[in-house]
């Protein structure tokens, strides 16, 4: 205990790993698919030109897609696992509500985007309610 | 083609990725708990599980949210899409209110109400970032 602050315990440490694994590799590969989607090009014009079976060769051609949708399988067993340990009335709130954060912060580093103070606003607004929502 | 405003059937694809995701768990939700414990050491129940109608159809609507959410992607900022979607919540908050007659506690209203204006403040907005186009090398310019 510093100046009256009890420390976080080793338990304590341990929920923040696993909600902050399952952040982490879920914003990974939000952040992967979008760049990949980017990547790809307008599906819609993709779909008029080459039809729905060219929209999807498109996709499924893409090797950041799969590297992306393999995070977010990641995430997936990560929140399966944490919901083994940890109460679903902490882990869906801190997970859903964070992830819209670090999405807003990936998205303006790794993929350039003008996360301006609307967008800002936008998810800090979101997540707070997404966490009121899920309590 | 500028990618900044939203077409009408573009606002329908946000709409389907915001409906859809909520209601393909709550299919897989019903369709589980009708079915008795299922325990590691018998897989072959899951698999059996995956054939019922209500995990069909929620596996079917969980297939049309990743279609759809690929789309949106492909037109518009991650940083817009997740946003702009989180009004699912609130869909299934209200479905839960006023369909099945469930009680929302004050906090879960101040979170619609959150999201909601969250909501209406990105969508205000741009959906893509544009970036500018790189300059001509020497070789294409000459």
């Amino acid at each position: 205990m510093i100046a009256g602050i009890p420390m976080p315990d080793a338990n304590h440490w341990a929920e923040a790993a696993m909600i902050a694994t399952v952040v982490l590799s879920s914003t990974a590969g939000e952040v992967l698919t979008a760049a990949a989607m980017k990547s790809i090009g307008d599906l819609d014009d993709i779909r008029a030109v080459s039809g729905l079976k060219g929209a999807i060769k498109a996709v499924v051609t893409c090797p950041l897609f799969f590297l992306g949708v393999g995070f977010l399988a990641f995430a997936f067993f990560a929140l399966l696992f944490a919901l083994n340990h940890l109460p679903l009335s902490l882990v869906a709130p801190a997970s859903a509500s964070l992830t819209l954060v670090t999405n807003a912060i990936a998205g303006k580093i790794f993929l350039k985007e003008n996360v301006d103070r609307r967008r800002w606003a936008s998810a800090v607004l979101v997540a707070m309610g997404v966490y009121l929502l899920t309590q | 083609m500028s990618h900044s405003r939203l077409k009408p059937g573009q606002y329908a694809i946000l709409g389907l990725v915001s409906i859809s995701a909520p209601l393909g768990d709550t299919l897989l939700d019903r369709g589980m708990s009708h079915l008795p414990p299922i325990s590691l050491a018998h897989p072959s129940a899951l698999i059996a599980a995956v054939f019922t109608p209500w995990i069909v159809a929620g596996i079917v609507m969980l297939i049309g949210f990743f279609a759809s959410y690929l789309t949106a992607l492909s037109w518009a900022d991650l940083t817009y899409v997740l946003p702009a979607t989180a009004f699912g919540n609130v869909i299934v908050a209200l479905l839960s209110k006023f369909w099945l007659h469930e009680d929302i506690s004050p906090a879960r209203w101040a979170g619609i109400a959150l999201i909601t204006i969250g909501v209406g403040f990105v969508a205000q907005g741009p959906s893509r970032t544009e970036h500018p186009a790189p300059p001509p090398s020497p070789g294409e310019a000459a």
